[in-house]
């Protein structure tokens, strides 16, 4: 064994001329934490809206935590039975769990307790959005391509970790709601082939609903799954840091700088700001908007139900998929196999999450691209992407719909089955149509930018010539958006290999690279290319040429 | 329309058939006699069946015997009547798969006339007194526990509907009164089961109707109910009033950087 010598160095520094300076430096030689602080607070990040959507998710998961936590002093999550004695007179005398006798104290005798439910839920409703639209900020922007896989992967994971989370606690309270909730998760995890029944068995401690249920949720909810989130949020914060926060194209950006502001002061102050706003609208939204009145559902019993059970926004899509899925089964060796659980509830959310998680990879191998990338895409560069986007997005919302098809049923006097059978045949017709659409609004875009650098924009002054005709005035547009449009990387796709080398011997690995070549060509072969700078150049002295040409006209008018 | 001229002894042909039926629906239901006999007068009941005659009788046929457009009226009962033509759902405003509300088209004496006519046709049940309304003494716990095994799977444990098959659906009852409760329960409207004394006893309806009463208070403790549609209202509400501000109130962080 031989041990190896690592040098202390204490940090050197002149003597102190202030007591701040010298808090500073006791401090500073405990932790040696100065070099960091200054690198922290000199950190440069890029400004944009859109990169605040991350940020909403992360003040309301902190939001979440303060407010459970004041929920946990009170909250029992017992499956025991008792009479319900608290100040909310229409449930008096009714038999409930004391998981819902202690959610109505929360409501009713804690002080606060309404109001702190409310922030807690209306968060969680929150989290879960700005997560979703982070979510599809990060995807049409580009911003998961190579370094960032990774990080792209960890944000699946915290979106499945977020939905898990939800659930289980919008299953707590033990309302008529949540009951109902639990009650299908239970048929899911029934449904799963062979092993579905023992599973749910264990997890419910024997027959639904048990007894066992409520505590093992609660530590799932409280524990197990925010100290997963904690956990993967510090990481995928770690990793914008040190990978650096992405950029949109602009004057001066390029894939090796970020353009921005310093985190101290001024980010500092805007992050700070902005974490006030959420707080602020989120508690103005929970003090002035019911959320789950759980008292008017009343506590769960099996054998009840209740018109318009919904689960909370987030889990709608898998709602809609089940209510969208015919009613198949079949029966294999005395065992069933229900398709109609298993595929909505199962099979379409695996299929789902697994092509979200690797669709930096899928990409990449289809593309070719092994570059690495720091400026983001503008959507309609990347017509392709945009339209998978935006072609899994109107599945994915045509299923939150149906989710809703009773309400929508009854609120426009429509028939709940009319609106079944729409939205299965939607399913499958809109979807497709949406990515052709895009993709053309795309290229059309595209088309548009081209004609913006080669003859600027139209300034809407109108000549008309001696001869009778019109002509309107262009000027070249500015710097900064010369510099967005030009931005855009033309990429050229990759070419068909063929079947057989120099000797005419047949390329046994040609299949593979034949297959990657024409999803290559799927992806890039209608991209409009940028112009090139002789074009830009003859374009510029067209239109000088022209407007000479109307200057001379008009002096000659001038001159009559 | 249905009706043109008709010959003058065709009145006389109809009070024959229906003096008929009634005698005949009387001797078969004399033995049961369950519903509670309300006191009319002659002219009551001649002013409800020329009512009938003149604005039923098209589709419900002119013995109340029912017909292709209508069903049967024999021994709904003077519940059923007061409950149709009391919200306004007959006369139906158009043929569809289900009557909708709207304002009555016949006052409260016509309506009493109607259903004094129509319950002398067959046995059925009555118009409840105001003494089977009196909910001073119900049991409004109980009767939200009564309510949640019996109404919450169409009405909603709100009590704000919620949609049936094909169209159909079970209305509010925000604004329903305690009368028009009670006589859907004994009746049964449209998709509605009957709910007959012998499955939910007068002291249970009472109950119900305390507790519906008390849902119609729309107390919200709170804040904005979002017309207690659940978590669908609620998913719509935090996209466009939540995250609606929040992306208004980054831009307008952005913004302030230039």
């Amino acid at each position: 064994m031989s041990t190896t010598e690592e040098s202390i160095q204490a940090p050197a520094h002149a003597a102190p001329t202030s007591k701040a300076g010298a808090v500073g430096y006791y401090i500073d030689d405990r932790l040696a934490s100065a070099s960091f602080t200054k690198r922290l607070v000199d950190k440069v990040f890029p400004d944009h809206w859109s990169f605040m959507l991350g940020e909403v998710a992360l003040y309301s998961f902190i939001i979440l935590l303060l407010t459970g936590t004041y929920l946990t002093l009170f909250f029992n999550p017992s499956m025991t039975e008792v009479i319900y004695n608290g100040s909310y007179v229409p449930l008096k005398g009714v038999k409930m769990s004391e998981a819902f006798s202690s959610t109505l104290a929360i409501s009713f005798d804690v002080r606060g307790g309404l109001l702190m439910r409310q922030i807690h839920h209306w968060a969680a409703l929150f989290f879960t959005a700005a997560v979703s639209v982070h979510l599809l900020r990060v995807f049409f922007t580009g911003a998961f391509r190579k370094p960032r896989e990774i990080n792209w992967v960890i944000g699946t994971l915290l979106l499945v970790l977020a939905l898990l989370e939800g659930f289980s606690g919008y299953s707590l309270p033990d309302d008529l709601l949540s009951g109902t909730g639990l009650r299908i998760a239970e048929g899911i995890i029934q449904a799963i082939p062979l092993v579905g029944t023992y599973v749910a068995m264990f997890l419910f401690g024997g027959e639904f609903p048990g007894t066992d249920i409520m505590p093992r949720l609660y530590s799932i909810h409280i524990l197990l799954i925010p100290g997963i989130l904690l956990a993967l949020i510090t990481v995928h914060l770690i990793m914008v840091f040190y990978q650096k926060h992405t950029q949109f194209p602009g004057p001066g950006r390029t894939e090796s700088n970020v353009v921005g502001f310093r985190l101290f002061p001024i980010y500092m102050a805007k992050a700070g700001g902005f974490f006030f706003v959420v707080f602020g609208i989120t508690v103005l939204i929970a003090a002035l908007v019911t959320i789950n009145p759980v008292w008017l559902y009343g506590p769960y019993t099996p054998s009840q139900v209740t018109a318009g059970s919904q689960p909370d926004w987030y889990i709608g899509w898998l709602d809609g998929a089940v209510r969208l899925m015919p009613n198949l089964e079949s029966h294999i060796f005395g065992y069933t196999l229900s398709w109609n659980i298993l595929v909505p509830a199962l099979v379409i959310p695996g299929i789902m999450f697994t092509a979200l998680g690797l669709y930096p990879w899928i990409e990449a191998w289809a593309t070719g691209d092994k570059r690495e990338h720091h400026l983001l895409d503008r959507p309609r560069n990347a017509p392709t992407r945009t339209g998978l986007g935006v072609m899994s997005l109107t599945f994915y919302m045509i299923l939150v719909i149906s989710g809703g098809n009773d309400i929508i049923a009854s609120a426009f006097n429509l028939s709940i089955n009319q609106i079944t059978w729409g939205f299965r045949f939607l399913l499958f017709i809109l979807p497709p149509l949406a990515f052709v659409l895009t993709k053309r609004i795309c290229l059309g875009l595209q088309r548009r930018d081209n004609d913006k650098l080669l003859h600027g924009y139209e300034t809407g002054r109108i000549l008309r010539l001696p001869s009778g005709e019109f002509l309107e005035i262009h000027e070249p547009i500015g710097e900064a958006e010369k510099a967005k449009l030009l931005a855009k990387a033309d990429v050229t796709p990759l070419e068909l290999p063929s079947k057989v080398d120099a000797n005419g011997v047949r390329n046994p690995k040609a299949a593979k690279s034949v297959a990657r070549a024409k999803l290559s060509q799927w992806f890039y072969s209608d991209v409009i290319p940028t112009p090139t700078d002789e074009e830009m150049r003859a374009a510029a002295e067209h239109a000088a040429h022209e407007l000479h040409e109307a200057e001379s006209h008009l002096k000659e008018i001038s001159q009559h | 329309m249905a009706l043109s001229k008709r010959h003058p002894a065709a009145l006389f042909a109809v009070l024959a058939v229906a003096l008929g039926t009634t005698g005949a629906a009387y001797a078969a239901v004399s033995s049961q006699t369950a519903p509670k006999v309300v006191a009319q007068t002659e002219t009551q009941v001649e002013q409800g069946k020329q009512l009938f005659l003149e604005g039923c009788s098209s589709c419900h046929g002119l013995a109340a015997q029912g017909a292709s457009d209508g069903p049967s009226l024999l021994g709904v009962g003077a519940a059923a009547v007061d409950f149709q033509v009391g919200t306004g759902r007959m006369p139906l405003a158009a043929p569809g798969i289900q009557a909708m509300p709207k304002m009555p088209t016949y006052n409260e004496e016509e309506t009493a006339a109607l259903a004094a006519y129509i319950a002398t046709l067959g046995a059925g049940p009555s118009i409840p007194t105001a003494e089977m309304l009196d909910t001073t003494n119900a049991e409004v716990a109980l009767g939200g526990e009564l309510f949640r095994t019996n109404c919450a799977q169409c009405h909603g444990a709100a009590g704000v509907g919620g949609a049936l098959s094909e169209g159909r659906k079970a209305p509010s009852l925000m604004d329903s009164s305690a009368k028009h409760i009670y006589e859907a329960m004994v009746s049964g409207p449209q998709s509605m089961p009957v709910f007959a004394d012998s499955t939910l006893s007068v002291e249970d309806k009472q109950n119900i109707i305390a507790y519906v009463t008390e849902l119609q208070k729309n107390e919200s403790p709170g804040g904005f109910s979002l017309g207690r549609q659940g978590p669908v209202t609620e998913g719509l509400f935090i996209f466009i009033a939540g995250l609606g501000v929040l992306i208004i109130a980054a831009v307008w962080i952005g913004a302030k950087a230039k």
